[in-house]
């Protein structure tokens, strides 16, 4: 047990490092590694886990890693994972608080962010694939994303709390009963 | 609110008071880190006046170009600023606990009763197309911001192709976009 708690502090420890730029940067990374190269869960599964971490209050990225680490290793797993995501943040503003400014205002650093926000945007366009393999597996399915993709679009400051509870909502009206 | 007060440096904040103060900001915030922005905003900028306006955009800069969740980087940066590295810890602490509180008292207490339940799966029935909805809003919303440039779109265009084609590790191709960003972009830095 110890060991494979070990493996999941050090996942999400990576997941962490290497979320940049909001919650939905983590999505690949933990799809990558929950998913792909573990098979700890399947992609509905994991679409189930980010549904709930959208309703439920605080940063998408800690609501999913405690919701996967007690799923993979009960109260523990989620302890640990959540450890792990925030581990590189405290780490990383507790240590060089003071001199981060200036580091990023750097124009190397600039560029670095500059090549990385495309790469994010591929990354999360393959993610937006995979997953909606999993989760449009029918009529109703697909035009109930693409009806709320639709609405975000067309409304860019509506919380997307509110995109979610729509989609509970047609789903109780829809499901195949 | 008078706008004097800005230019004051922070008074000794009370390490209770931060950790507080996030602690209601990380329970209450529905909608992620973007969601929590304002509300951060809200509470240490107009209500407190902790910080001022400029500082806490500069702030967001550092938040959203260091690894972790934004609302987390934010909080602790303001936690630091007021008290050290005690009131960064107790800022990320607050952040934190409701999220992790909430969300262990569904999984142990809450969804067990509901396994298997019809309704249950009607509902994630719809919420699964919800929410690869929201992960393609952000792809657009980060486009929006991003490609300025033809360069950064073909960038893109270049990575998804090889991320669809040889499934490289994610961290392989961030790392990769931000070499080819250093290479790139050299000229056109200004």
């Amino acid at each position: 047990m110890l060991p494979y708690l070990c493996s999941l502090y050090g996942i999400f420890l990576k997941i962490g490092l290497f979320t940049i730029g909001g919650g939905y940067a983590m999505i690949p990374l933990m799809e990558r590694e929950i998913i792909t190269r573990h098979g700890w869960l399947t992609a509905a599964e994991f679409l189930d886990i980010v549904a709930v971490a959208e309703v439920t209050p605080g940063p998408l990225a800690i609501n999913a890693a405690t919701f996967i680490g007690y799923r993979l290793g009960g109260f523990g797993g989620a302890m640990l994972a959540s450890l792990g995501v925030i581990t590189p943040s405290l780490v990383i503003l507790l240590l060089f608080g003071n001199f981060l400014m200036q580091l990023i205002l750097d124009p190397c650093a600039e560029r670095f962010l500059k090549g990385l926000r495309p790469a994010l945007i591929a990354l999360i366009s393959v993610a937006v694939i995979t997953l909606g393999r999993a989760a449009l597996v029918d009529l109703t399915t697909a035009l109930i994303a693409a009806g709320l993709f639709v609405i975000g679009i067309f409304c860019p400051r509506l919380n997307p709390l509110y995109l979610i509870v729509m989609g509970a909502l047609l789903g109780l009206l829809f499901y195949p009963y | 609110m008078s706008r004097e007060q800005q230019a004051v440096p922070p008074k000794a904040v009370s390490l209770l008071t931060i950790f507080l103060v996030f602690l209601k900001v990380g329970a209450f915030t529905f909608g992620g880190g973007y969601a929590m922005l304002p509300i951060i905003q809200r509470e240490v900028v107009t209500r407190r006046q902790w910080i001022g306006e400029k500082h806490f955009f500069d702030l967001l800069i550092v938040a959203q170009s260091l690894p972790g969740t934004i609302a987390l980087n934010s909080a602790i940066q303001v936690g630091m600023r007021l008290r050290g590295i005690p009131g960064g810890i107790l800022a990320a602490l607050g952040v934190v606990i409701p999220s992790v509180g909430i969300i262990l008292a569904l999984v142990i207490f809450f969804l067990p009763a509901f396994q298997g339940n019809v309704f249950v799966k009607a509902v994630f029935y719809g919420l699964r197309p919800a929410v690869v909805a929201l992960i393609a809003m952000a792809v657009i919303n980060l486009g929006r911001n991003i490609f300025d440039h033809w360069s950064s779109i073909a960038l893109a265009a270049v990575l998804l192709a090889v991320t669809l084609l040889l499934k490289v590790h994610p961290i392989i191709v961030l790392l990769t976009g931000g070499l080819a960003g250093l290479m790139i972009f050299k000229e056109k830095a200004n």
